[in-house]
């Protein structure tokens, strides 16, 4: 009735604008999941043989978690039963470029990022941003690879880390997401395709920003891909990742595993903004995304910082943590979650203080139009051993419109009575107010909306590199359109 | 013709009349003043002037600069050069006044298809206002109204008046949280505003601040009826009398209705 609401609606209503399809010749492998899969996909890859045998092991784990429990179900989220016997475990494109230069890339797939607004051609970076792009399966293209090399960084596709340092993989690779962790985990360990992998040597600091892009194309397939970051002493980066999908009726599974190890002093930030395909407005399609990220703070004044922009996905699972072990290591998390239309998140973090004097800090804010339900979801648990830790939680929640939903479950568990713990927690309603103020000074209804969203997120879009906290801001006025209701 | 003129206007929310025909034509470069009793509608009628949905308009025309500004929206309002001072502002957190300010003024410019201005040359006319009205500059940096003081908030609307430079301007009650020196400020800054080209309707309950701004006309609303018009002399003989007199006025004027 009012245009304050119909605004908001507009804004919901708003297309998926990176929906399209690249049309390009694909291997891929038969639907289904069994030893052979498993074995033609380290065979693609030419892997070691280890690889094979922690493959083989997890999906054993994996089909024993499957006649069993199945997938974890105490997520506040719904969705009809997967079939995992449905979906190809391996898709790439045919046209394998070599690595050496990008004009031997499939002109298709250079197009796609283009449309994308990833530009691949080295020349035409953002200064300072190393792209690694992956594209359904495999990883296409990784530019400024020279450069960082000089600096002894190395940073590539997963697949190639493990033909060139084998060694580096077979000592983190499921270091701190073991392939028993969780259903999903363990998927990925047996399948995942391919991923980036970052080493920066002790005391380096990376001297450019880090980005991997991840693309889903084909259809029925789904994306499993693992990354692994490795901070020696002393070392920092920064890395990002961005996500996109073509709009499709049926849902796609994308269950990822990242691995971060920070080392003594090494500090990693690691930044997510993920708009995988959420779906259309009544709720059909999107991507379920189920993913497990984890960051071992194993030195002494480490640090591991997430943050992440979650405005995609049909369905969001997912809990970027933190394994604070070294004395005086600190966790971060910085989180916005938008739920839209018919979208569900479930997402939080887990912060376990395991050695002296770690400190953690967590901000989370939640936004839920339309008929999107948003769960934030949080352990923060001191050990026995960590004397002096100190948490600060802050959970924040809006609603804008009245059919859509808000929860918050944080669980502390303190074993150490010096601990000190902080917790603020706030739920609030876009206001009529708010609205009719920003519009008086002239501003059309769904600008209000963002303004009154992006200050809501403010605290967290701080956190991201400069660039992508613009783009972030875009995204998520993009992500709300037709929710001004 | 008259910058604004309204025509038997009624007004309702949640099913209650609160506007009940009220007439008014406002000229460009005069001030005039509304004053009257708590719950009469003076609010109701600053707000439905700025399109303010939650009220239903059942009766009446109001032209603003020759359009049918009771068919605008809100903002189609405001970039026609409507502004409102809020009794109440409101807090926006996490937007910083500056970029709300330049978001605003960009608003109304691309409305009126003119180019948008970027935040430095945005800043020096910014920075004369401020001081205009005696406004601390780190003002700009905090989020919008959050954490400001009562007068503070006061003294950001008519910063943003300022700012904005409106055709029109309806201060609701700008002078409610002042102290005696910050009354003086901001009457100054709203007295630098008057123009040939602007008119300003002010919203009262004090004599005090039309000290300070003498309107050209002094309006007074019982009941959603204006049931008085004069000069400022009929703001002086009100703090003298109160509104008892003029009430009683309305109700038998009411009943002969
Ligand atoms: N949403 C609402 N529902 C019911 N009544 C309302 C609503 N909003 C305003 N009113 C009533 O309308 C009447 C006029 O209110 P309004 O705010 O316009 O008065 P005012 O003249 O500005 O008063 P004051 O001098 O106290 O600011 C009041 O009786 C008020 O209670
Ligand atoms: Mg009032």
């Amino acid at each position: 009735m009012s245009s304050n609401t119909d605004a908001i609606r507009e804004l919901a209503q708003q297309d998926y604008k990176w929906g399209f399809v690249t049309p390009i010749d694909e291997d891929r492998a038969p639907k289904g999941l069994n030893e052979e899969i498993i074995r033609l996909i380290s065979a693609k890859k030419s892997e070691p043989d280890f690889m094979l045998e922690w493959r083989l092991q997890a999906y054993r784990h994996w089909e024993t978690l499957a006649k069993s429990d199945g997938e974890p179900k105490w997520a506040n989220i719904h969705y009809p039963p997967i079939d995992y016997q449905a979906i190809s475990y391996y898709s790439a494109p045919k046209k394998r470029p070599t690595l050496k230069s990008l004009d031997e890339l499939d002109p298709e797939i250079l197009r796609t990022y283009e449309k994308l607004g990833i530009p691949l051609a080295e020349q035409k970076l953002l200064a300072g941003v190393a792209v690694d792009a992956v594209f359904d399966s495999v990883s296409v293209a990784t530019t400024f690879q020279e450069k960082l090399a000089e600096a002894g960084v190395i940073f590539c596709s997963f697949s190639e880390a493990i033909q060139t340092h084998p060694d580096l993989v077979r000592k983190y690779l499921g270091s701190v997401v073991p392939y028993t962790d969780n259903f999903f985990a363990t998927l990925n360990s047996a399948v995942f395709s391919d991923g980036s992998f970052v080493y920066v040597p002790k005391g380096v600091r990376c001297p450019l920003e880090l980005s991997t892009y991840f693309r889903i194309n084909a259809a029925e397939t789904g994306q499993f891909e693992r990354t692994l970051i490795i901070a020696d002493q002393g070392a920092y980066v920064s890395y990002l990742e961005g996500c996109t999908a073509p709009i499709r009726d049926q849902n796609q599974l994308h269950a990822a595993v990242v691995e971060l190890i920070a080392l003594d002093d090494a500090q990693i930030k690691y930044s997510t903004v993920q708009n995988w395909y959420p779906g259309d407005k009544n709720g059909k399609g999107g991507i379920y995304n189920f993913v497990t990220k984890r960051g071992a703070c194993r030195g002494r004044n480490s640090k591991i910082s997430w943050t992440q922009v979650e405005t995609g996905s049909a369905i969001t699972w997912k809990y970027p943590s933190c394994i604070l072990q070294g004395e005086h290591s600190v966790g971060e998390f910085y989180s916005v979650a938008l739920t839209n239309h018919y979208q569900q998140a479930d997402t939080g973090t887990k912060m376990l203080h395991i050695g002296r004097n770690t400190r953690s800090t967590i901000v989370s804010k939640g936004i839920s139009a339309g008929h999107g339900q948003n769960t934030y979801r949080g352990q923060v648990a001191i050990m026995k051993g960590a004397t002096g830790a100190r948490n600060y939680t802050q959970c924040d929640s809006l609603l804008i419109g009245d059919q859509c939903g808000a929860h918050t479950f944080p669980y502390i568990e303190v074993k150490n009575s010096t601990a000190r713990m902080e917790h603020e927690a706030s739920t609030s309603k876009i206001g009529e107010d708010q609205l009719f103020y920003l519009r008086q000074r002239g501003l059309k209804a769904e600008d209000a909306v963002s303004m009154i969203v992006n200050g809501f997120c403010k605290r967290v879009f701080r956190e991201l590199p400069m660039e992508f906290a613009v783009e972030a801001q875009k995204l998520l006025s993009v992500s709300l359109e037709g929710s001004v209701g | 013709m008259s910058l604004l003129e309204i025509k038997d206007l009624h007004a309702r929310v949640d099913g209650n009349e609160i506007l009940k025909g009220v007439n008014l034509a406002l000229d460009s470069g005069e001030v005039h003043s509304i004053m009257g009793p708590n719950g009469s509608g003076k609010s109701t009628l600053a707000q439905v002037l700025a399109r303010r949905e939650t009220y239903e308009i059942t009766a009446g025309q109001v032209l603003f600069a020759g359009k049918d500004l009771l068919a605008l929206k809100p903002e189609e309002a405001a970039c026609e050069g409507l502004f409102l001072a809020f009794q109440y502002p409101v807090e926006i957190p996490g937007i910083s006044n500056a970029y709300f300010l330049r978001s605003a003024v960009n608003a109304i410019r691309k409305y009126r298809g003119e180019d948008e201005v970027d935040a430095i040359d945005f800043l020096p006319k910014l920075r004369e206002r401020l001081k205009l009205l005696d406004m601390d500059e780190k003002l700009l940096n905090r989020s919008v109204n959050e954490a400001f003081s009562g007068g503070e908030k006061k003294r950001n609307e008519i910063l943003q008046m300022a700012v904005l430079e409106p055709r029109l301007a309806i201060l609701d009650e700008t002078d409610s949280g002042l102290d005696i020196d910050a009354l003086k400020v901001v009457a100054q800054g709203v007295n630098a505003m008057r123009s040939p080209d602007r008119a300003i309707l002010v919203v009262t309950h004090y004599q005090r601040l039309l000290d300070y701004i003498v309107p050209d006309y002094v309006h007074v609303l019982v009941d959603g009826r204006i049931v008085r018009s004069g000069g400022p002399e009929l703001a002086l003989q009100l703090e003298e009398q109160g509104y008892a007199a003029l009430e009683s006025a309305a109700a038998s004027s009411g009943s002969a209705a």
